[in-house]
């Protein structure tokens, strides 16, 4: 193998990048030994098992991600904002698609909402962890290692280029015969083991660690959504390790379960990969549905409209689910039984869907709203989601999909879908809890900006699209030509982009600019919320509760304050057992990337070598007997009486 | 973390060697053996069935603790979801265009 083929070569844009991720590098070891904080580090977050630490960790690398999706967003907005534009030609736009959809699905919108959720689930369930707070670690680093080897890819050996749905027979060896595409099975491999770890972990620390009192109907919403979630998870991703694995074992050793030689089936990867596609776009929206209905209810100052039939809806969403993977591919010939079966499936997912749009009205209704800017999230999300919403009831319908089938109209809508339904829910929900997790707001004034224009950017960059779409305009096309009459609307969609960059442009500079002004006095309970997390300091301290707390009914805290019952004694006070740090988890997923790498790279020798390290790693934690440490009642008070002044 | 647990886990290493064992007899039935394609698909298909079950006995714990519902439960639902996927897949790739050649 010659330089040339290691790393990619030839491109000023990518030279530039590798310049810039050189740098950047050496920048931040520099800076860290300057201010020697290595130890820091380590103690503190490379071997925490600290579900708030962890979620943060989780946010900050999907904060990242989305600037790298972001960019890539922006290069395609670009190309094709001209008729005939040769800024990208089609090899590197059809990577930058791929790469686009990837890291905005699996290590944007993934890591961000569980980041989210890692940091509220714990204290509204009243815990003092998760279930099993290593593994929670050794989730996050996997998730890491994973991203970072996918983005490796576009500087060493070449990205991959087959689309996030990677379709055989385009994603087989024959066709692409790189590494571009291992780095899509290997990559995805890994950080969806850590993925199957959180949920199965979430699944646990609902059942098992509530608070005493909280039975089912008790449970926050946004807990519901994310129980939900994680089922739908661990009932979902093993499908996709399995595709992978038969994909690896195609690309890397030449069998065939995907290629037509030897009697393999490339439409059996479509079916696969779809049987978990699917469901993972309820993974993604169903925790942003439970995040905007906590939002929802505390702005509006009312307990959540018909919270046991949004309970049934998001269930009745979950099974449905698994049910309706064919509408992604209705065009590939199917009989007319299928087709018709899985539109009716489809669209019946639009009254559970409907039923939570109207709860969410209600719970408005006579409201007293306070527009801070998480509410002007969640307010935005109603009518855009809907644009969504009625499309795909559209797209659902499977003679009709024919004329609608991989053009820009789809875009459009699960654009439509994701961005409102993901992306405003995380924005409304690092509004929400922001103060929970650092202990100061986020500015709203600045907040305001980053609304409206990310708001009115993504409207006029994905609006167009529709029409663009029905005019015949298919998806992944890197060029067109005058005489179709699309520049001026991909023209307005370039200027969306745009603005929607400028939107999370303030978002980054309103997080600069919090952290050094914004006033540290915010109290435990900035929001005048209704769920526990309020009733701790902010931030949280490690132990989360210094007492468990005790629940008697929905919404507990909102009645435990209004009838004044938020105090602490003195006499409650009791020793805390509290889980070690732990450096296993990280030393795995360094072990996991680099055998990862290995494999993208079919270096089967250094792979087996370099796995002894998995192996190592493993037997240390089994024998790893740390039985945590006590956090005593002293230490407590002393930590309490900070923030509440005297105990009675 | 009590006395209990630091004996030696001798459940999870039968399992351990019983389903790799299982899995390499499984390849050495498909490689190395004469019978028909049919015959080699319910021996390793029943060797299948005796991997669950000692996933679910060595190490799934499914006979411990309180929770027979629950366990029982857990255990439809997979059992459900397995069929959707299983037959769905079978369904789907199929019918239409597949059986017209």
């Amino acid at each position: 193998m010659t330089f040339d083929e290691f790393f990619v070569t030839g491109d000023p844009l990518i030279l530039a990048s590798q310049i810039a991720i050189g740098l950047t590098l050496i920048g931040l070891v520099a800076l860290v030994s300057y201010l020697k904080r290595w130890k820091w580090l380590w103690r503190e977050w490379f071997t925490t098992v600290d579900h708030k630490k962890i979620g943060i960790m989780y946010i900050l690398a999907g904060v990242l991600m989305f600037f790298r999706g972001g960019v890539d967003g922006l290069l395609m907005r670009a190309q094709t904002s001209r008729p005939e534009l040769q800024l990208l030609d089609a090899q590197h736009y059809d990577e930058i698609f791929t790469t686009h959809g990837v890291i905005m699905i699996l290590f944007m919108a993934m890591p961000l909402l569980i980041g989210i959720m890692n940091v509220v689930i714990p204290l509204q369930i009243g815990a003092r962890d998760v279930a099993f707070p290593k593994l929670n670690a050794l989730s996050f680093w996997l998730f890491f290692a994973g991203a970072m080897l996918f983005n490796l890819s576009f500087v060493i050996g070449g990205s991959p280029d087959a689309g996030w749905t990677s379709y055989f027979p385009l994603a087989g060896k024959e066709f692409t015969p790189g590494v571009g595409n291992n780095y899509y099975a290997i990559a995805l491999q890994i950080a969806g083991i850590g993925t199957l770890a959180t949920g199965i972990n979430f699944v646990v620390t609902i059942i098992k660690m509530r608070a005493p009192g909280m039975s089912w109907m008790k449970l926050p919403i946004f807990v519901w959504t994310t129980f939900i979630t994680s089922i739908i998870i661990v009932a979902a991703f093993p499908i996709f390790t399995v595709a992978l694995a038969y994909m690896s074992l195609d690309r890397l050793f030449g069998t065939h379960f995907f290629t037509v030689a030897s009697g393999g089936d490339p439409m059996l990867w479509l079916n696969l990969f779809w049987l978990w596609g699917h469901p993972e776009v309820y993974i993604v929206v169903l925790p942003a549905f439970g995040m905007f209905s906590e939002v929802i209810a505390t702005f509006a100052r009312k307990n959540l409209y018909g919270y046991k039939s949004m309970v049934y809806a998001v269930a009745g969403i979950a099974f449905l689910s698994m049910l309706v993977w064919v509408h992604h591919f209705y065009t590939m010939g199917n009989s007319a039984a299928v087709n018709s079966i899985f539109s009716l499936t489809t669209m019946m997912i639009a009254i559970p869907t409907g039923v939570k749009i109207f709860n969410w009205l209600f719970t408005l209704r006579k409201g007293r709203i306070e527009f801070s800017t998480s509410m002007l999230w969640a307010l935005a999300f109603i009518p855009c989601f809907t644009i969504g919403g009625v499309t795909g009831v559209m797209l659902a319908m499977a003679a009709a999909d024919y004329q609608y089938h991989n053009t820009m109209f789809l875009v459009a809508h699960f654009h439509y879908v994701l961005i409102p339904g993901v992306v405003f829910a995380v924005f409304a929900g690092l509004y929400y809890w922001w103060p929970k997790m650092f202990g100061f707001k986020l500015n709203e004034k600045i907040g305001r900006w980053h609304f409206w224009l990310f708001v009115i950017g993504f409207n006029l960059t994905f609006m167009p699209m529709f029409f663009v779409g029905l005019d015949g305009m298919s998806r992944r096309m890197y060029t067109y030509s005058e005489s179709t009459g699309w520049a001026p609307l991909l023209g307005l969609s370039a200027i969306g982009a745009l603005i929607m960059a400028a939107g999370f442009a303030a978002l980054c500079y309103n997080i600069y600019w919090s952290f050094r002004y914004a006033s540290r006095d915010v109290g435990n309970d900035p929001w005048n919320g209704r769920t526990l997390e309020w009733a701790t300091a902010s931030p949280a301290p490690e132990y989360n509760f210094a007492v468990e707390p005790q629940v008697e009914q929905l919404d507990d805290f909102w009645h435990k304050k209004k009838q004044g019952k938020t105090g602490l004694k003195k006499s409650e006070l009791k020793s805390v057992h509290m889980p070690s740090n732990s450096w296993t988890p990280i030393v795995l997923a360094v072990a996991f990337g680099v055998v990862g790498f290995f494999l993208v790279f079919e270096w089967f020798t250094l792979a087996v070598i370099a796995s002894i390290g998995i192996i190592v790693g493993l037997v240390a934690n089994s024998f790893d007997y740390d039985e945590g440490y006590h956090i005593e009642p002293e230490e407590l008070e002393e930590e309490e009486r900070k923030w509440r002044g005297d105990l009675q | 973390m009590n006395a209990k647990s630091h004996r030696f886990p001798w459940n999870h290493l039968v399992g351990f060697v019983l389903s790799i064992a299982f899995t390499l007899l499984a390849v050495f039935v498909a490689f190395n053996t004469d019978f028909s394609a049919s015959t080699i698909l319910w021996i390793i298909g029943i060797f299948a069935i005796f991997q669950a079950a000692i996933q679910l006995f060595m190490f799934m714990h499914v006979t411990e603790g309180k929770e027979g519902k629950i366990n029982l439960f857990n255990i439809g639902s997979s059992v459900i979801l397995a069929l959707i996927i299983v037959f769905g897949t079978i369904w789907v790739l199929t019918s239409g265009h597949a059986h017209l050649h």
